[in-house]
């Protein structure tokens, strides 16, 4: 039954990064920008859940909130000073820019506490549970959990709210939004505030669950949740989860074989290979290029 | 009849930099700690020119090319540890197997566009340091002893190489067809130039180069390591090319300089360093998006004469 094991740690490290693929995939569906930052926000969501929670001593579902509530302002910042003025520039203008927000946000951190990493506190106490006569730890059922709960709630933002509808309209087509009143700024800063209010969230989680972090933490998931998004489709939500948990558990289970020193190469490879046999992702519509 | 005239100007130019900086060296006013700084100068110079042509003049953007420098680094290390080859012949299996690792990426990314391109650039150099690190035949994770046999001479000459090779091919028709895919794609396809070819080329002459800069890295000091070519080494040398001006070869020269000197004197402070370079990465961008010199070349400031110091 040990297979049965490996698929739900590969489960919650993949709705690990499907949450914050969530933000990639939004972000780069309304303004076609790699937001590099974006791991970067996920690491800043873990450090604020982790002073919440040991120096503050504040309960953790009020930890977590309070990372996704810094993380949207921490988000909409970054959009609103670096990524606003860039919105007609050239792609790679704004691909060097985000580049360049993400190491000032990695070296900042350091500047200011330094690169030694962290444990966090253990806020349940580890206790496996029997199902179908595999061990399943609690926690990962709880990151389970939460992830599931924010997924639905995203969907229900998406297709339910006045926002949500103002969004996948920006997303199809900005100009068009703007002529049906719609404030299209308003609405990028909305998507950039939910995007990383889920990668704060991710952050908590993911400290919870591998009790170490430090500031340079954000970069390598960030990748692979870029990676996840690129697997589903970017721009399309459904893919980005979907993507997610493909890699989880790919990864996982690559490390169970015994290769676990190729497991970061496991989500390149997947890259790479989907780029070049189908670019579009998993959920994808095929665009032909126009003149 | 002009155009060659320049060209003796600058190997005149240039041999008179290595004979002043050589006699400097010798006569010891150059102590070991300018002198290693001159040989990481040369370098970044080399990865600054090398990256030059595949962003700058092909307009693709590669974020993978400390990948290819790894090769370099790794497979001339190899060559002079372990088959006991001569320095300069390392060097060059250094530089076509980097080349050949340049053509074997090229072929299938250079399809992509744009982000996509950077990401699976990015992806490939990583699966390369990956690669390193699960070799037990070059040390692992623990990286490779290397002698020390770098010196100025080599460093100098090989940047003289790369610059020159670079830019004669930027002049020829092979660069206008490359500038020509930089400037639109569809067009340049439209015109008959066969844009995956010579996107796969300029791939390869950058990784070729990258290449000869890891080799000399390599030598320049007594043990490379797997990590030291992780994707902060590719942002590192992106930061070169874009502040010097996407399409100015003297521009990322002359940032290569600059900001190799800003290095030195930071050493102390790495985070200072390189909250200093993502500053100015983001203030570049948002204010001068071309970088600093644009697609000028510094000897258009000099239109008076050849007077022009593009090559240090």
């Amino acid at each position: 039954m040990e297979w049965i094991q490996q698929l739900v740690n590969g489960i919650s490290l993949g709705s690990i990064y499907a949450l914050i693929a969530l933000g990639y995939t939004m972000v780069y569906g309304i303004i076609k920008l790699i937001n590099f930052a974006h791991g970067d926000v996920f690491m800043l969501g873990a450090f604020i859940g982790f002073y919440a929670i040991a120096r503050w001593e504040m309960h953790f579902i009020l930890a977590l909130l309070l990372s996704m509530a810094l993380c949207a302002i921490i988000g909409v910042i970054i959009e609103r000073v670096a990524y606003k003025r860039l919105r007609n520039a050239t792609r790679i203008a704004a691909l060097i820019t985000a580049i360049g927000v993400s190491l000032l946000i990695e070296y900042t951190v350091i500047f200011f506490r330094g690169a030694s990493p962290e444990a966090y506190p253990t806020v349940i106490e580890s206790r496996n549970i029997e199902i179908f006569g595999a061990q399943i730890s609690v926690q990962a059922l709880l990151i389970l959990a939460i992830a599931i709960i924010l997924m639905l709630l995203l969907q229900f933002i998406v297709h339910q709210t006045k926002i949500g509808k103002a969004m996948r309209a920006v997303s199809h087509d900005a100009d068009a939004a703007r002529l049906m009143g719609i404030n299209v700024d308003n609405t990028i800063s909305a998507t950039f505030a939910i995007g990383s209010a889920l990668a704060g969230a991710a952050g908590v989680i993911f400290g919870i669950y591998y009790t170490r972090i430090e500031p340079l933490m954000g970069v390598l998931p960030g990748l692979k949740a870029f990676v996840a998004a690129v697997l589903g489709g970017i721009g399309i939500i459904p893919g980005a989860m979907v993507g997610g948990l493909v890699l989880g558990v790919v990864e996982t289970f690559v490390s169970a074989l015994g290769y676990s020193l190729w497991r970061d190469a496991a989500a390149f490879v997947i890259l790479i290979l989907i780029l070049i046999i189908r670019p579009s992702g998993i959920f994808g519509k095929n665009t032909r290029e126009k003149v | 009849m002009k155009k060659s005239k320049a060209f003796w100007g600058y190997i005149v130019l240039a041999l008179v930099i290595y004979a002043v900086v050589q006699v400097l060296i010798n006569s010891g006013v150059l102590n070991m700690y300018y002198q290693n700084m001159l040989i990481t100068m040369c370098i970044n110079i080399m990865l600054a020119v090398s990256l030059h042509i595949i962003i700058g003049i092909t307009g693709q953007f590669s974020i993978g090319h400390a990948g290819f420098m790894a090769v370099g680094a790794y497979l001339s290390a190899i060559g002079t540890m372990k088959l006991e080859l001569p320095f300069v012949s390392a060097i060059i299996l250094g530089a076509v197997v980097a080349a050949l690792a340049g053509l074997l990426v090229g072929i299938p990314t250079l399809r992509l566009k744009g982000d996509y391109l950077a990401i699976a650039t990015l992806g490939f150099a990583e699966i390369i340091r990956i690669i390193f690190v699960n070799i037990e035949y070059v040390g692992g994770a623990a990286g490779i002893q290397v002698r020390h046999q770098a010196t100025w001479t080599y460093a100098f000459f090989a940047v003289v190489i790369t610059i020159l090779v670079i830019a004669n091919f930027t002049k020829s028709r092979h660069g206008r067809a490359c500038i020509a895919i930089r400037e639109d794609e569809i067009a340049a396809d439209a015109m008959g130039i066969n844009t995956t070819y010579y996107k796969v080329i300029a791939f390869a002459i950058g990784s070729f180069f990258a290449g000869v800069a890891g080799a000399i890295y390599a030598h320049n000091f007594y043990i490379i390591q797997p990590t030291t070519f992780n994707f902060l080494k590719s942002f590192d040398i992106l930061i070169f090319v874009v502040l010097g001006g996407l399409g100015s070869l003297s521009g990322s020269v002359v940032a290569a300089i600059f900001l190799t000197v800003v290095t030195t004197y930071l050493q102390g402070f790495p985070e200072t360093r390189m909250i200093i370079y993502s500053l100015v990465l983001i203030l570049v961008m948002l204010y001068r998006p071309k970088g600093l010199m644009g697609t000028k070349e510094v000897t258009d400031l000099f239109k008076f004469g050849k007077k022009g110091g593009s090559k240090a």
